[in-house]
């Protein structure tokens, strides 16, 4: 039986890879360590990132730390000889690169595609190590890897010297706010532990990173694949007198900024067993707290005092930052999720615009002006980029002017929020600054980012309170007001229907307005011409425009194509529920473009418009429309439908205004 | 043989109970771990508790994977921290291959029953028609039928659009990328080309309809932290993981513990007792006992230190082919 035959292969590998173990790498006093374990509790946790270029040497060094540390296992090291054989690039030798490529397609190319995790400890500490790519497309990885690490080993390949990599992966360490960097200068045996050559890569590598603000720079002479410096100190480097690597990942101090920092925390979740209780469950990201702390939820204001500090393991004293606790307060104040709890007398921003850097990590660029949604700490809203300051060239550190950030880039923008959110900079605070975009649609993550301050205009802008409210507006029209949007392709009959049905409206005396796509581009979106940047400003405006009309109490009809449903879901999420009606005009693409009554499909063909929504440009048709019109109806039966759907759902009556 | 099976949950606390109006318990190292930063099995435990938090708030039908072992003891330990004083606001669900040792079915149903929360138990009904064993149809197809397809059915009746799963990614080196919140597609399949970036600990939640997402609020943990956690937390666990004088045979040099009389003896193959413990619990065919004296938790984590082969090499599935923990997760396996 083949599993038999396997299994038997596989111990037989297990027996000798046990034994060249035990007489490679064993000795008394090292298992004797190991075996102390008396004070696991004492034991703290470092997180590093590894990283270079490809060929560096980075799984090789990840694979001597194991090995090193004896957290390789016996059945491990002999399936790595079984790879090593048919995979390996090291001869017949083991290749400890293999340990780490995980996946079948790393196997196959020889390259890591993804973030991998390991984990090794001394006596002295637990490590987590974040293994990421060095290509160069990879750049998010690098920047995933380095989000959770408190230090980075850069490694560099003594016979390349410091590349352009290198300094890519430097600024993106340095971005993602870590302060302590070991260059670990691999292969030195294959220059033959010329100090002179480490010396010009050391000075090489601390002129240009001079700018990236790191607290700690140590410098490492190794040899990964022999072991020289990694466990400790090797023979063949007499030269250097520093630390191995090792001995430096197990002693380096990474607590960062001030030790006493302001309590902050993140509510993730309202806790509500019965009514007696009501506490609000999350971890504290920085500072201490504990009963009779006065407190405040940053955003509304309101303030309270600790009542107490509850976990399963009963309540605190006091709890530290790092620690997952429940709160419950004195007062019954308004917390929900998303809310951040803070120190009363030091309190977090709050506002809707800030500055930050964003690392751009999907296929599609980044759209200036599309609504994503941004989450930060346990607050999801939406938020658009306003403006992109520059990007940044991550070879040169150079800024260059920018509209938009392809996959990998990095620029400074401008960013609003559609609510104000309570933020730290990403220096003072990484739960407080650090944010993630999500597209709304795809559901994709799209973008991370480091907020780096917020801005003023917002924190001075104040919003006026206005004495006529929308409500009494609205029942003096004896109407709901609504934006009426109608979506399809050009040629597909929007204005035709719409035009229709303002004219019914009118006669049944409501109080109407017609925002048509092609009349705004005269005027208010004049500026504004075709590409996906444009087409999405196009559409936000509108929105803001028949925004303003709903306020004013008014049915507004609103015909664009608008061929993104990350917009239109946008514009109804801007409104309160029940004022956006989108109405889907679904004519085909062969109908519309047979009627061609402007006869733009004829000239898009010929080449002469460029992006034609269709043609040469995606239409995104609306999943669940409120209302869909086929290209069977006429405008007339067409406009039935739509005016028989607002009659039905209250819209034309005197009391649909008045009730709410 | 197995009298004293789910006998530890008497003798350990249940975490977060003292008596009502008694005086607050204290943590005295609170104001120690002020000073010195928490030691990493508290960080490791505060990572768990926010993930599970989060699961909670941004998914609407959440459920917990309990396979009965270490892992899954001290994950629902966890939940049970991480909600308190409210229960876990999530049934449990254990997929039954009707393989499992007897003891951690008795010891399943009272841990359920101690933490106040839902069981389901599912089993492919289909497959124990079509009379699948792992004697019959090899350990791979049987896993793929009596356990991923088992699991999916189970995932896809109850509609949930989040399960936790207690994978560390010390495990396997396919595991070690694996992300925290694993997105999987309608047909619950894994494609890791196709994982979201996940920075900081910022996890993207959002999913269509019919998609969800697998959770691992261990991924950072290893098996000698999980052993240390069980010895720190006293969680109770399976006897099976203590050694003791059991019926076994020897196969393919591995040591496999005759449970019942559906184990087929091969011809002149006599049962011998011999002192034996699980690293890791799952089917009784396909699961290895290894010669152990460690009768103790404290005798367990001093054997943990210096074990040199890892705890999947009791698991034969692994075994099967390179890359084979890769295929499994691809079709929908956790």
């Amino acid at each position: 039986m083949l599993e038999e035959v396997q299994a038997l292969r596989q111990e037989a590998h297990h027996e000798r890879a046990r034994k060249e173990h035990l007489e490679s790498s064993q000795n008394a006093a090292k298992l004797a360590s190991l075996a102390d374990i008396s004070a696991p509790r004492h034991k703290d946790l470092l997180c590093f990132l590894t990283c270079g270029s490809v060929d560096d040497g980075k799984s090789t060094l990840i694979g001597r730390l194991l090995y090193d540390t004896q957290l390789l296992m016996a059945d491990q090291l002999a399936d790595l000889e079984d790879v090593s054989r048919r995979h390996g690039t090291n001869g017949k030798s083991i290749d400890f690169a293999l340990l780490v490529d995980g996946l079948e397609a790393e196997r196959e190319q020889k390259i890591t595609i993804d973030v991998a995790y390991r984990f090794f400890s001394t006596d002295k500490r637990k490590f987590i190590v974040a293994d990421t790519p060095g290509h160069e497309q990879y750049t998010r990885n690098m920047a995933t890897g380095a989000s959770n690490a408190d230090l980075a080993v850069v490694l560099i390949d003594a016979r390349k010297g410091v590349l352009n990599q290198t300094r890519r992966h430097s600024f993106i360490v340095s971005l993602l706010g870590i302060r302590h960097v070991v260059l670990a200068v691999n292969k030195m045996d294959l220059i033959g532990y010329s100090q002179a050559i480490f010396d010009r890569i050391v000075e090489e590598y601390r002129a240009f990173s001079a700018e990236l603000g790191f607290e700690s720079l140590i410098p490492i002479p190794i040899s990964a694949r022999l072991g020289e410096n990694v466990a400790a100190r090797g023979e063949a480097m007499h030269w250097y007198r520093g630390p191995a690597l090792i001995e430096h990942l197990e002693t380096v101090d990474v607590t960062r900024g001030p030790a006493i920092r302001p309590f902050r925390m993140p509510v993730q979740w309202v806790n509500r067993p019965n009514m007696d209780f009501r506490g609000f469950s999350g971890t504290i990201s920085s500072g201490t707290v504990k009963p009779g702390d006065p407190i405040v939820v940053a955003g509304s204001g309101r303030t309270s005092t600790v009542k107490a500090v509850v976990t399963a393991d009963g309540e605190l004293p006091c709890a530290v930052a790092g620690e997952a606790v429940t709160l419950t307060l004195a007062d019954e104040i308004d917390v929900s999720r998303g809310d951040v709890l803070a120190a009363a007398d030091n309190r977090p921003e709050v506002a809707d615009q800030f500055t930050a850097h964003l690392i751009w990590m999907n296929d599609e660029p980044l759209i200036p002006s599309r609504v994503y949604l941004i989450k930060i700490a346990a607050r999801t809203v939406g938020a658009s980029v306003t403006d992109i300051k520059h990007r940044i060239d991550v070879d040169s550190f150079s800024k260059l002017a920018a509209k938009t950030l392809a996959l990998n880039e990095i620029g400074l923008v401008n960013m609003a929020t559609q609510q104000p959110v309570a933020f730290e900079p990403y220096g003072l605070s990484r739960t407080g600054g650090a944010f993630i975009l999500i597209d709304r649609v795809t559901n994709q993550t799209v973008g991370a980012g480091v907020i780096e301050h917020g801005l003023r205009r917002a924190a001075n802008i104040h919003w006026q309170a206005l004495e006529v409210s929308k409500k009494q507006r609205a029942s003096m029209k004896g109407q709901k007001p609504a934006v009426l949007w109608f979506t399809g392709l050009s040629g597909a009959g929007k204005s035709t229907i719409a035009n229709v049905v303002e004219r019914r409206l009118a006669a049944l005396g409501h109080h109407t307005y017609m925002l048509d796509g092609d009349n705004l581009r005269h005027g208010l979106n004049k500026d504004l011409g075709f590409t996906d940047a444009d087409r999405v400003e196009n559409v936000r405006r509108t929105g803001e425009a028949a925004k303003l009309m709903v306020d004013a109490g008014l049915i507004v009809i609103a015909c664009l194509i608008s061929p993104f449903r990350a917009e239109r879901t946008a514009v109804r999420e801007s409104l309160e529920p029940g004022e956006f009606v989108e109405v889907h005009v679904s004519t085909p693409l062969a109908i519309a473009e047979s009627r061609d009554p402007k006869g733009l499909y004829k000239r898009a063909r010929q080449g002469l418009i460029q992006n034609f929504t269709g043609i040469h440009s995606p239409y995104e048709e609306p999943e669940s429309p409120d209302i869909k019109i086929t290209a069977e109806m006429t405008a007339e039966e067409a406009a039935e439908r739509v005016v028989g759907f607002l009659s039905n759902a209250g819209y034309l009556s005197d009391e649909a205004g008045s009730k709410q | 043989m197995l009298s004293n099976a789910a006998g530890n949950f008497s003798s350990v606390r249940p975490p977060g109970h003292h008596p009502a109006g008694d005086a607050p318990l204290i943590r005295l190292d609170a104001v120690n771990a002020h000073r010195r930063g928490l030691s990493h099995l508290r960080r490791l435990e505060s990572e768990a508790i926010f993930i599970m938090r989060e699961v909670a708030a941004e998914f609407s039908s959440p459920v917990m994977l309990y396979s009965i072992g270490k892992d899954s003891a001290v994950m629902l330990h966890l939940a049970r921290k991480a909600f308190y004083p409210s229960r876990p606001p999530f049934p449990l669900l254990h997929i039954d291959t009707t393989w499992k040792f007897r003891e951690m079915i008795s010891f399943r149903d009272a841990a359920a029953r101690e933490a106040g929360m839902e069981l389901i138990v599912h089993t492919n009904q289909e497959g124990l028609r079509a009379g699948i064993t792992p004697f019959t149809h090899g350990s791979s197809t049987y896993t793929n039928i009596m356990k991923t397809d088992a699991l999916k059915q189970a995932l896809t009746a109850g509609r949930f659009d989040a399960a936790f799963g207690g994978a560390r990614r010390d495990e396997e080196k396919s595991r070690a990328k694996e992300r925290v919140f694993s997105f999987r597609t309608e047909n619950h399949g894994w494609d890791p080309k196709n994982q979201r970036p996940e920075l900081w600990n910022l996890y993207n939640t959002r999913i269509k309809k019919s998609e969800s997402i697998r959770v691992f609020p261990l991924s950072n943990w290893t098996e000698l932290d999980i052993w240390q956690y069980i010895e720190e937390e006293q969680i109770p666990i399976p006897s099976l993981y203590f050694a003791a004088p059991r019926p076994v045979v020897r196969r393919n040099g591995r040591w496999i513990v005759v449970d019942d009389d559906r184990l087929p003896l091969d011809p002149g193959e006599m049962p011998e007792m011999r002192t034996v413990r699980f690293r890791t619990l799952g089917c009784y065919p396909l699961t290895a006992a290894v010669e152990s004296s460690a009768a103790d938790l404290p005798a367990i984590v001093r054997e943990m230190a210096l074990a040199r082969t890892s705890e999947r090499s009791g698991r034969l599935i692994d075994h099967d082919e390179a890359g084979s923990m890769e295929k499994k997760k691809r079709e929908g396996y956790f």
